[in-house]
């Protein structure tokens, strides 16, 4: 039975699998998002954040440990050098997976995974974004502004009186209060 | 191991597959250019997924 077990195989033998995830996490470091299949791109994010976490901290022994991982040379350069300190301390969650719609011949569903600190158009939009969804908020507490209106359309006079009545009944609770006290 | 003894008719045929139909994959208009999309996906033509620019939209296509 398949009961617990969480890997996608990918239809592929232990070697191919894992060849195929160091080829994707080596172009992904370098190229910082690649286009690919949602099965694939989940698989890899498993593959490459424990790495990128291992690239925070930089000494030979885990420079060799990613290494031993990637099997090239450029990717794990590009991913100390450059990749590292722009992740700085974010805990985890390094990828993002968007998916884009599905591929022509097999249909499959496709994503673009890319590493989050390296997308500048999506986080410099991200700001602009929750603008408007405030905005659109705003219509919906639209009942206060039209209260507002309400107290301004009724006469000056119930106002004013209202307020003698508050200012009344505070004067009274202090007299009140002020011989308990005592 | 099954075995057909007779021959279906066209009638037959046909009748079977009045319930075989299409179904439709349920869209979503893209906020900022109303192009339909399926929903969880990136706009195909504005490049933009829950209101915020993903890509520009060369890189999309």
């Amino acid at each position: 039975m398949r009961h617990g077990k969480k890997n996608n195989h990918l239809s592929r033998t232990a070697s191919h699998r894992s060849a195929l995830l160091a080829n994707m996490a080596s172009s992904l470091i370098l190229h910082k998002k690649i286009a690919t299949t949602v099965a694939k791109a989940k698989e890899l994010r498993k593959y490459i954040e424990p790495l990128i976490t291992k690239a925070k901290t930089d000494s030979t022994h885990s420079r060799r440990t990613v290494f031993s991982y990637l099997k090239y040379k450029d990717p794990v350069i590009a991913l100390f050098g450059e990749v590292a300190p722009k992740v700085g301390d974010r805990p985890g969650g390094y990828t993002r997976i968007l998916k884009t719609g599905v591929r022509l011949g097999d249909n499959s569903d496709m994503c673009i995974i890319e590493l989050v600190d390296f997308n500048e158009i999506y986080t410099t939009s991200k700001k602009a974004a929750t603008t408007k969804t405030r905005r659109s908020r705003k219509g919906t507490g639209a009942t206060t502004t039209t209260t507002a209106k309400k107290v301004e359309t009724a006469p000056a006079a119930t106002t004013t009186d209202e307020v003698v009545d508050t200012t009344a009944e505070e004067v009274t609770d202090t007299t009140e209060t002020t011989p308990t006290e005592e | 191991m099954p075995h057909p003894k007779r021959r279906h008719s066209k009638q037959r045929r046909d009748k079977r597959r009045t319930h075989d139909n299409a179904i439709m994959p349920t869209l979503m208009l893209c906020p900022n250019c109303g192009t339909p999309n399926l929903y969880h996906r990136i706009c195909s033509s504005c490049g933009q997924y829950r209101h915020k620019q993903v890509y520009e939209v060369a890189q999309t296509a």
